[in-house]
């Protein structure tokens, strides 16, 4: 049980259960699932389908973080990545066909790639400080974004794209299929070869990885990349999802909401360690919140004070400092029996 | 007026203990400040000078022994305590708003107020009476970054004088200021001497502790060696306190050492003329099979800056190196990698362990870094390494699995020896590799590199101990201020021909 309580995973997983049992309680139909015509169905499920262009962002932000950098430009690069798929396919002759959409996705995601590798200069090579080379693309990519579609709303209709967001793969939606592909890949990428413990190296201690011969810098570019690349995807279901190409609305805050993902699954913002599971749980955690606000009616004007509130909570439930203060309230004979384990035994 | 030697002290530290997990940093120490003096704190890193410094400024808390200021015993808890009992301190880095103007920095915490809030007439007004007081004419509206670092010293100090500071601290103020702002400096700090203040002033310059000081105290591995007038004190005897004379069992260790070296083969590397400007005067260095070349010199002699350019840490602007007689040039870490050149850095925490990795993680690091991210040292391969090097070194606790961080000293250097070594280097540099670590870790440590050496590893050994460097090289380089002075054989000096070339080749007198 104690091991259970001290695995890292463990406070991040225990709110999400915390969220939907909570959602369950007010609704009992909110952890139905039905199948119809092969077909999964129920809040949980648009819960995990909705997640995803999230899923993506949050893990090249995760990656970002973890080499002591961070990411704000995300948005803005799934706003460009969906103005350039879907000018393609309005401007193609043959907007339905699989070919035209495929090589449109390939161009917006592609052009994502290359924003990524540019942030990537600026840190890795020109050492801009992270948080301002991004904030130009932040700033710039939507006005990009409203260039390439002449400043409309590109509106698309066409099947093959509108798969993307909202299709089925063997019972389950396409697009939560891409995240965890993208989840999967990821993952046995940084794990199965050195690049994981390179990353953290580099995010620990720029210094000593650089002295031990890392190529820290190849390894940042690296991340920015992979950020860009993601966040590229991500704009693209988000486009099929509204069937359209809007320069403002795609990916507004998602730079906050992955780095808030990537905090609340655990991984610190000041580099270093980092944990791809708690990321997903942490993105599952945000949008299970955002679809209780719907599930429970809370209005519209009520929601992000809602939202807040709850992250507030799941954060104090998160913190050590807390766990002792309860540890505390609750009476000696626990404490000793769990000992604290704190960050004070930090040398000089 | 000059300090009088029977004049009760000042600020008395009596009995002084700081501990830190595994190390003890100040081991009773007595220091004594006295009005009207400047008082140098002498030793080589580690030796207990800055912890001494943070003690009486307020950083740390002491373990053990009583602060008396004025008489009055004092605990302090903060900073702020420090400089309500009149110890202002000045840093190596300038600690003051470099964003705000002279006056507002000189002022801060302290303008002057009429009934609008702060009289910012008033306030540049007050602070242009202080710089004067200093012989300095600034326009205090001129921000403060605008100035140069002498300076902004100079009006950092001004600014302890508006906190009434009786008690000065000068924490390396000249190290990067050149000769005419260092004179500058010590115009005011004399001054101020002769208006009574105490002064302790650090430096690892020893001319500038010699032109400065009445008073010197010298530190050794946290305790104190003793209190001299700076008069009485011949340089070659400083260098002798500083470093030690410690008797050791460590006979057997230069048996190992003493051997001759085959020099017929090309150089496993050859540095002539390398140099960075600003930095190190052209220097030439070569290391044979199986040969530890020693670098002797103090603390800023330019042994560290030396090595770094050897390795590609910096980047040199003059010279050429060959590596085993073939020319190389060597512009970062990983080419010196494929060169087989490892280098340890002095700097153990910020250059030398991943803290929050684990051992085994720390001693695969290199093999990794050269191999590429993209060929993953496997599992058996990995503790294969790991359990060697644990082994061979003697790493404690034997655990792959802890974090470096929570190491003490003597085996986080144990661990990058490990992952030096484990890339099978032809040349290793290793920078004060015995630094601050215990005596018993210093012997394993100096053990390993004569038995590697006479297996044919090249290395170059850089220690502020001296006997260490004469007991494991078979040449030494000396160097002082930036500077090579020239290259002995070690079987033909002593300890103290050493010392005595250290402090004095060049100056054409023998202390």
């Amino acid at each position: 049980m104690r091991r259970i309580v001290q695995h890292r995973l463990f406070w991040p997983v225990f709110s999400l259960v915390a969220l939907i049992v909570v959602n369950t309680v007010a609704r009992p139909r909110f952890i139905k699932i039905t199948v119809r015509d092969g077909e999964l169905y129920g809040a949980l499920i648009d819960i995990l389908r909705n997640s995803a262009p999230l899923m993506l962002v949050a893990l090249g932000m995760t990656l970002v973080i973890a080499t002591r950098g961070i990411d704000l430009s995300v948005g803005a690069v799934m706003a460009v990545s969906g103005a350039v798929a879907l000018t393609i396919i309005d401007d193609s002759s043959s907007p339905g066909s699989t070919t035209t959409v495929l090589a449109a996705i390939a161009a917006g995601v592609g052009v994502a790639l290359l924003l990524g590798a540019w942030n990537g200069f600026l840190v890795a090579v020109l050492n801009i400080q992270p948080i301002i080379a991004t904030l130009v693309l932040m700033l710039a990519g939507r006005g990009v974004a409203l260039l390439i579609t002449d400043g409309f709303i590109t509106t698309v209709n066409s099947h093959p794209l509108n798969y993307v967001a909202s299709g089925y793969l063997l019972f389950v939606p396409f697009a939560f299929v891409i995240a965890v592909a993208a989840v999967t890949v990821i993952a046995l990428f940084e794990r199965r070869t050195a690049l994981g413990m390179l990353t953290e190296a580099v995010g620990i201690n720029p210094e000593a990885s650089r002295l031990a011969g890392v190529r820290s810098r190849g390894i940042i570019l690296g991340a920015y990349v992979v950020s860009g690349t993601l966040a590229g995807v991500a704009g693209i279901i988000y486009s099929s999802n509204i069937r359209a190409a809007d320069a403002n609305a795609a990916g507004e805050l998602i730079e906050l909401y992955a780095i808030l993902a990537v905090v609340l699954g655990g991984t610190s913002l000041m580099g270093g360690k980092f944990t791809i599971a708690g990321t997903v749980v942490g993105v599952l955690i945000i949008q299970t919140l955002k679809s209780t606000i719907l599930f429970l009616g809370v209005s519209s004007a009520e929601s992000p004070v809602f939202f807040a509130a709850v992250v507030i909570i799941v954060v104090l439930i998160q913190s050590p400092r807390v766990h002792g203060l309860a540890r505390g309230l609750t009476g000696r004979g626990r404490s000793s029996e769990v000992p604290a384990r704190t960050d004070a035994e930090v040398p000089a | 007026m000059r300090a009088d030697a029977d004049a009760p002290p000042l600020v008395a530290m009596r009995d002084i203990t700081v501990r830190f997990p595994g190390v003890l940093a100040l081991d009773s120490v007595d220091f004594f400040l006295r009005a009207g003096e400047v008082h140098s704190v002498m030793g080589e890193n580690g030796a207990g000078k800055s912890t001494l410094i943070k003690a009486l400024t307020g950083v740390y808390a002491i373990d053990q022994g009583t602060i008396t200021v004025a008489g009055e015993e004092r605990l302090f808890g903060s900073t702020a305590d420090a400089q309500e009992a009149g110890i202002s301190t000045v840093y190596q880095e300038v600690n003051l708003c470099t964003n705000l103007s002279v006056g507002e920095n000189v002022m801060l915490g302290h303008e002057p107020r009429n009934r609008l809030g702060i009289d910012w007439k008033a306030t540049h007004r007050e602070a242009a009476r202080h710089l004067e007081s200093l012989g300095l004419q600034l326009d205090t509206h001129s921000l403060l970054s605008s100035h140069s670092i002498a300076v902004q010293q100079l009006v950092s100090i001004s600014r302890a004088m508006v906190l009434d500071a009786r008690v000065l601290v000068l924490d390396e103020p000249t190290s990067s200021l050149d000769r005419d702002e260092v004179a500058l400096l010590f115009t005011v700090v004399r001054d101020l001497r002769d208006k009574g203040v105490a002064i302790l002033f650090v430096s690892h310059f020893l001319e500038q502790v010699y032109e400065i000081s009445d008073r010197i105290t010298v530190l050794r591995n946290g305790k104190l060696v003793g209190e001299y007038c700076t008069k009485d004190l011949p340089r070659s005897d400083l260098v002798t306190k500083m470093v030690g004379r410690a008797i050791d069992e460590l006979e057997a260790i230069s048996e190992i050492a003493e051997r001759d070296v085959d020099r017929s083969a090309a150089p496993v590397l050859r540095a002539t003329g390398v140099g960075l400007r600003g930095v190190l005067e052209p220097a030439d260095l070569d290391v044979f099979d199986g040969e530890v070349v020693g670098i002797a010199g103090l603390l800023g002699s330019g042994r560290t800056e030396l090595v770094r350019l050897l390795y590609g840490a910096d980047r040199a602007d003059v010279g050429d190196v060959e590596v085993h007689g073939k020319p190389a040039r060597i512009t970062s870490p990983r080419r010196a990698m494929q060169h087989r050149i490892a280098f340890s850095s002095e700097n153990r925490h910020a250059e030398g362990v991943v803290a929050d990795l684990t051992v085994g993680e720390n001693i695969v690091l290199g093999i990794q870094a050269r191999r590429g991210w993209h060929r993953k040292v496997r599992r058996a391969e990995y503790d294969a390494v790991v359990t060697e090097y644990i082994h061979a070194l003697g790493v404690r606790p034997a655990d792959p699995n802890v974090l470096v961080g929570t190491l003490s000293g003597g085996n986080q250097q144990k661990v990058l020896l490990a992952r030096w070594l484990a890339t099978a280097p032809e040349l290793i540099i290793l920078d004060e590799p015995t630094r601050g670590i215990d005596i018993g870790a210093k012997a394993d440590i100096q053990r390993k590199v004569a038995e590697l050496s006479s297996q044919g590893l090249s290395v170059i050994f850089i220690s502020s101990e001296l006997e260490e460097v004469l007991r494991l090289a078979q040449r030494v380089v000396v160097m002082r201020d930036r500077r090579q002075l020239g290259v002995l054989d070690s079987g033909s000096v002593d300890v103290d021909g050493l010392i005595d070339y250290i402090a004095n080749h060049g100056e054409g007198s023998v202390a």
